[in-house]
């Protein structure tokens, strides 16, 4: 089989020659630089360019949402993130934003409209079910159908925002062995990253809470843990390796989607 | 008369019982600042229908919230018998409300089934916290007297129950015995008055009086017992739910003070353009009790320290000093101890202490991962993320104060745009060689 290499399309470029994409791709820091997400920002990536989505990056012009430094309380540098972020968008007029990160996600949809940036906010677990169910993604159970599934909630995805449906909606075609955790949907477990608790030491305990929700996901059973979110895959992969059961996945739902398509 | 003028000062002293301890408590609110505004009323009247009236929340315990769904719409409707009670009590009239007609005989038969089945789960909640070992019931923050509170409040329902169920006994018997008209149904008094058909005419008047004003007395005393208590929340739950934050759970409040601050400093021109703000310059983010939000402060009043927020919080159950509930419990305190201090000296009162430090510690604030779970827990939508947020807020911006990994976090966003530190310049290396299967 050929394979083609995927020139990403950069806002400014497209830009230069008068083109405007319909959608802004909002990366991410986790998607840009961490080792493992970075896989999933190019498994997402394969499937936009699989839709012939119009769609582009801001590349070297994307810059962190400032969500880590608002809820660890550093309103002001939240701010000023936000309002050079909500100037680059303007500049470019976009209007329709995709995340793959929930936290990002949760920022642009509820906190940036306060300071004057609104946008049509799509998470890309949304997006994948919606191409799914309308045709345009054709997935099914061939590769997975006897693999237990089961799915971690982002606290950003699901009670941030109510997202529940469409990542179980996406995995039960993939698997005819999908499996909910003890904690699931609004009453699921954190994996203990939110809230910028992803770049500081925990605080004193007994345990630490990604190794409370490991355990849960082995004791499930499955073969694989999906995830929609950076911290939260870190987090259970962490976990996973800490408990050395390297034999269950801790894949995210694009991921998944790419390997059932072949993509 | 004697009786109805006897009666008529009761209600008099236990109104204006009330009527203090409401104001006083009112007069709090006066310290505590603006929060979101109430609008949308048509939402709010749902959510209050669904959380407080259907008590959803409760549900998602189906087992016990059963047993507390009972005991809530026991009340809603034992209620109009009360009202009925003080009616007759003012007036001499007995069972007044009989001018209802179907519609009394439906509420009194509802309230006498109510209250036998209001009286069983009182009796299954007080087993549980006496002999059952509840791990939410327990925790730094649950002193004495929260015990206390809670086995005095639901004694006083046992005894609220025992008195009407006995009211409607005695008044069945008393009733029938003499030929008269029962008013209203009571299938459950029906049923006990058979304990009291060994007494004469004049016995059962007395019985049916002692019942009727121990449980009219009773009522009085415990809503002047609640506002002191953990048990307000039979009063402020329903409100509060009315008054919950309509924005989704992940949204953070946004500070307008910091978006004045930081446009200024974006945009130097319109620092001459932007007109002068006359209040002094606020505290950013929450040190003590005047930093609170009035929803908050609500937001304590309504607590009813059941644990449900602190069983789910991820830092709580890995050992963690956090505690979501602890937060609204040390704000209530506090108020408590602070509120007389500012009504009398004013906002600019101090007692050198604060809610932050000599109630809630930074370990606490540091260890929330804001997953929300214990505001999508909470009975009554108190929301904790948000005034953990806000505490965190002070620390930051007025102290710069952090645990470590967060303020090299900071300055990594402020120098090069990530969290962590990698260069803007390699924000595309993802992208390379990404190749893609040509089908």
């Amino acid at each position: 089989m050929e394979s083609k290499i995927i020139a990403v399309p950069v806002m400014a470029d497209l830009f230069a020659r008068g083109e405007k994409p319909e959608f802004l791709f909002w990366v991410g820091c986790a998607g840009a630089y961490d080792d493992r997400y970075r896989k999933v920002t190019r498994a997402f990536t394969r499937i936009l360019t699989h839709l012939n989505i119009s769609y582009a990056v801001l590349g070297k012009e994307e810059t962190c949402t400032g969500d880590p430094a608002r809820r660890a309380g550093n309103e002001m540098l939240y701010q000023m993130q936000a309002l050079q972020i909500i100037e680059t968008l303007t500049r470019y007029e976009v209007k329709k934003i995709i995340t793959i990160c929930p936290h990002c996600f949760n920022i642009f949809k509820n906190e940036y409209p306060d300071l004057g940036g609104h946008y049509e906010v799509t998470n890309y677990v949304q997006f994948l079910d919606q191409y799914i169910e309308n045709g345009s993604l054709k997935v099914d159970d061939t590769l997975f159908g006897n693999t237990r599934i089961t799915y971690h909630d982002p606290c950003y995805l699901g009670r941030g925002n109510d997202i529940y449906a469409e990542p179980r909606s996406i995995l039960k075609k993939l698997t005819r062995d999908f499996v909910e955790l003890e904690r699931n949907k609004s009453f699921s477990y954190c994996c203990g990253a939110g809230g910028a608790q992803m770049f500081k030491e925990a605080e004193e305990g007994k345990k630490e809470v990604f190794i409370e929700r490991t355990e849960e996901v082995l004791r499930s059973r499955a073969g694989i843990v999906a995830t929609a979110c950076p911290f939260c895959m870190t987090m259970l992969t962490d976990g996973l390796k800490y408990k050395n059961s390297e034999e269950v996945k801790n894949l995210d739902i694009a991921e998944l989607i790419v390997q059932v398509m072949d993509l | 008369m004697v009786r109805q003028i006897v009666f008529a000062v009761t209600l008099l002293i236990t109104l204006g019982v009330f009527a203090f301890t409401i104001n006083r408590l009112v007069s709090y609110f006066r310290f505590t600042k603006a929060g979101f505004p109430v609008r949308d009323f048509g939402k709010r009247f749902r959510v209050m229908l669904e959380v407080a009236i259907g008590q959803t929340k409760i549900f998602r315990h189906p087992v016990m919230g059963f047993f507390h769904a009972l005991v809530f719409w026991g009340f809603c409707v034992i209620i109009f018998g009360s009202i009925e009670m003080v009616i007759d009590g003012l007036t001499g009239a007995e069972r007044s409300l009989k001018v209802l007609g179907w519609f009394h005989d439906f509420i009194m038969a509802s309230g006498d089934i109510f209250a036998l089945l209001v009286a069983i789960s009182i009796l299954i909640f007080l087993f549980r916290r006496l002999f059952v070992h509840v791990k939410r019931f327990e925790g730094i923050e649950m002193k004495k007297k929260s015990h206390q509170d809670a086995n005095l409040a639901l004694s006083m329902i046992l005894l609220l129950m025992i008195s009407l169920l006995g009211m409607n006994a005695a008044y069945v018997q008393m009733q029938t015995a003499a030929g008269e008209t029962v008013y209203g149904v009571y299938p459950v008094g029906a049923f006990f008055s058979a304990l009291f058909a060994g007494l004469s005419p004049q016995g059962l008047h007395v019985a049916h009086e002692v019942f009727w004003w121990a449980h009219i007395l009773l009522i009085f005393a415990f809503a002047n017992i609640l506002p002191y208590s953990k048990h307000f929340h039979v009063f402020m739950s329903v409100p509060n739910t009315f008054l919950t934050r309509l924005e989704p759970l992940g949204k953070l409040t946004n500070m307008d003070d910091i978006t004045r601050e930081v446009r200024l400093m974006l945009d130097p021109e319109t620092a001459f353009s932007a007109p002068a703000s006359d209040a002094p310059v606020a505290r950013f983010g929450v040190k003590d009790v005047e930093d609170v939000s009035w929803k908050n402060y609500f937001d304590s009043l309504a607590c009813t320290e059941c644990g449900r927020c602190t069983a789910v919080c991820p830092a709580n159950t890995t050992g963690k000093m956090l505690s979501p509930r602890k937060i609204f419990m040390d704000l209530r305190a506090r108020m408590k101890e602070k509120g007389p201090g500012l009504v009398k000296n004013g906002r600019e009162f101090s007692d050198n202490r604060s809610l932050l430090r000599d109630y809630i510690s930074e370990a606490e604030l540091w260890a929330c991962t804001t997953c929300n779970a214990c505001a999508q827990e909470c009975p009554v939508n108190i929301n904790h993320p948000t005034l953990i947020v806000d505490m965190r807020r002070y620390l930051v911006m007025e102290e710069s104060s952090a645990p470590g990994g967060l303020k090299t976090m900071f300055s990594n966003i402020e120098n090069n745009g990530a969290p962590w530190q990698y260069s803007p310049e390699d924000r595309l290396l993802w992208a390379e060689n990404l190749e893609m299967k040509v089908l």
